[in-house]
């Protein structure tokens, strides 16, 4: 296998008496898309900061594309949970300025042009002028990832990025990203405890068990064909297989796994398993 | 809860009110003046005549007389005729002319210093003890301080009107830029937008509102205080103008100068009020 473009080695959160995750080791190889499920209170959302390069791990590092992560960048661009769109400023403002953090070199008629284009692959074409105050939640997701993918980055860090949608509108979301990665051949990291979105997103699924000292648990494979698409995907052979493991793992096994490492656990190469087959 | 009202039927009432008020006012007075007044031994108010006999009372004006008064004052707003009697078009420009320079000069100094402040949780800290004992202070008793050090009475009604002004806007603006929403920052900070691009682009649009709320409030107390202000300093402005009127016993003029006063201030609040929609945004 090549060098993985992210490589997270061995990396945890401690507080005086509390240790949320630890010894975390875990690669996100390009092109590749990598989901990590969870229960609350394992540190999900630290590790993706850790990966954004907002937060800074108690030990360990983060390299990306060999370099040690060591604050933010362009290279990864960061969908947020609440859309986080300014909302003094239009849809295509929140995509310019974006455009234009990354190209200071660019005039506004440049920067209008690139908002706008970005927000019409999400189909925001009529919506371009709208604070965000004026949109619906899912079409604030939407400016999101236009704004994220706008800036064209080399890695794409989501963080529960649909979890505040009703499930239509997720279902919807979760077909554009997929549309979009694809499209682009992007590399992507997402946190999610919607088990049918890491399926139908996801080449690997990291299992983390509860917190405090949360690990990765196992690494889940997703053997299914390429490209899923949500209408037929609970009809694919190994569906049921796949869905039935996480949730086992989810409900039960996250908490009676959670605690000390059994002995054979080697923290630098989690279980593999393919339960689809 | 409050059902909307419509507005004609809200100023339709505001108009009853005040022609109620006026007009009780006008009745009240209605015979007063005229020769009645108290029983007064007539050898006595033959002697002195009739005010010195009612006590030597100047009459309190009906609202007829004082809109003659306010006609006539309008009528010539501008003129000057020598230093102690100017147009009272005259004496509200000097007010508002000192306001805004005080006001100006705050702001120039409140809002960058708020912002540092803001931004920089140490100073919030360090500087918090000063601001919290300076801030309740009367900007009255830094007048003697200000004419002794200035030496010069109309800009220490300047420098007492930036005195009182500065607190509301450093306040508000170190708050707002504090409150900032961290995934706002996170956005600027992932897409590497540096220090300025963040500060301009991000924490002043978000803290905007606060800001102007802080500006509202000063201009407010600024309109306030340039009345006491101009009745110590003396010379030229409203509050120069009412104390002389008090002093020719022209109580319809106090009775002008202090509708003009609370127009005067309703349009500065207005007009902040405006600026402040302006850079309001929801969410």
């Amino acid at each position: 296998m090549s060098k993985p473009y992210v490589s997270v080695e061995g990396i945890s959160r401690k507080f005086p008496g509390l240790t949320v995750f630890d010894n975390v080791w875990f690669g996100v190889n390009r092109g590749e898309f990598v989901c990590l499920v969870g229960h609350s209170g394992c540190g999900k959302t630290t590790i993706l900061n850790i990966l954004a390069g907002l937060d800074a791990p108690s030990e360990g590092v983060v390299l990306a594309d060999g370099r040690e992560i060591a604050g933010p960048s362009l290279e990864r661009a960061v969908i947020f949970q609440g859309h986080a769109l300014m909302p003094w400023l239009t849809a295509e403002q929140n995509v310019a300025f974006a455009l234009g953090c990354k190209h200071k070199d660019w005039d506004s008629g440049r920067l209008r042009d690139a908002a706008r284009r970005a927000l019409e692959k999400v189909g925001l074409g009529a919506a371009m002028g709208k604070k965000p105050s004026e949109l619906s939640g899912g079409m604030k997701q939407r400016v999101g990832i236009a704004r994220a993918f706008a800036i064209d980055p080399k890695m794409m860090l989501m963080d529960e990025p649909f979890s505040a949608l009703d499930a239509l509108t997720r279902g919807s979301l979760q077909e554009e990203v997929s549309r979009l990665v694809t499209e682009s051949g992007q590399t992507a990291f997402m946190i999610t405890h919607d088990v049918d979105e890491a399926i139908l997103l996801a080449d690997r699924i990291l299992l983390m068990t509860n917190g405090p000292m949360a690990r990765v648990a196992e690494v889940v494979i997703n053997t299914l064909p390429k490209p899923r698409v949500r209408a037929t995907l609970h009809h694919q052979p190994g569906y049921h297989e796949l869905r039935d493991h996480i949730m086992d793992f989810l409900i039960t096994r996250s908490r009676t796994l959670a605690g000390t490492a059994p002995g054979d656990y080697d923290p630098r190469n989690p279980p593999e398993v393919r339960p689809a087959g | 809860m409050n059902r909307p009202v419509s507005a004609w039927r809200a100023t339709l009432l505001s108009l009853v009110l005040l022609g109620a008020f006026l007009g009780a006012w006008e009745l009240a007075l209605q015979g007063a003046g005229q020769g009645g007044g108290p029983a007064v031994d007539p050898e006595y108010a033959a002697l002195v005549g009739q005010a010195a006999a009612t006590g030597g009372q100047t009459p309190m004006p009906k609202p007829s007389e004082i809109g003659a008064r306010l006609f006539q004052l309008l009528s010539d707003p501008f003129y000057i005729r020598g230093p102690n009697d100017q147009g009272i078009g005259i004496q509200v420009a000097y007010s508002l002319g000192r306001v805004l320079l005080g006001f100006g000069i705050a702001a120039l100094i409140a809002i960058p210093l708020g912002f540092v402040i803001g931004m920089s949780p140490l100073l919030n800290a360090a500087l918090n003890p000063f601001i919290q004992v300076l801030r309740p202070v009367s900007p009255l008793a830094w007048m003697p301080l200000a004419l002794f050090t200035i030496q010069d009475s109309s800009i220490s009604a300047v420098f007492v009107i930036f005195i009182c002004s500065i607190w509301p806007m450093l306040l508000n603006t170190a708050f707002g830029v504090s409150a900032v929403r961290r995934e706002w920052l996170n956005v600027a900070r992932t897409l590497e937008a540096g220090t300025w691009r963040t500060a301009f682009r991000v924490i002043l649009p978000a803290a905007a509102p606060t800001i102007l709320t802080g500006m509202r409030i000063s201009i407010g107390i600024a309109w306030l205080v340039i009345v006491a202000a101009e009745m110590l300093v003396g010379g030229t402005g409203i509050g120069y103008w009412v104390w002389n009127q008090w002093n020719n016993l022209s109580i319809a003029d106090i009775c002008i100068a202090i509708l003009l006063i609370g127009l005067v201030g309703l349009a500065l609040d207005r007009l902040l009020g405006l600026l402040a929609r302006a850079v309001a945004w929801h969410e």
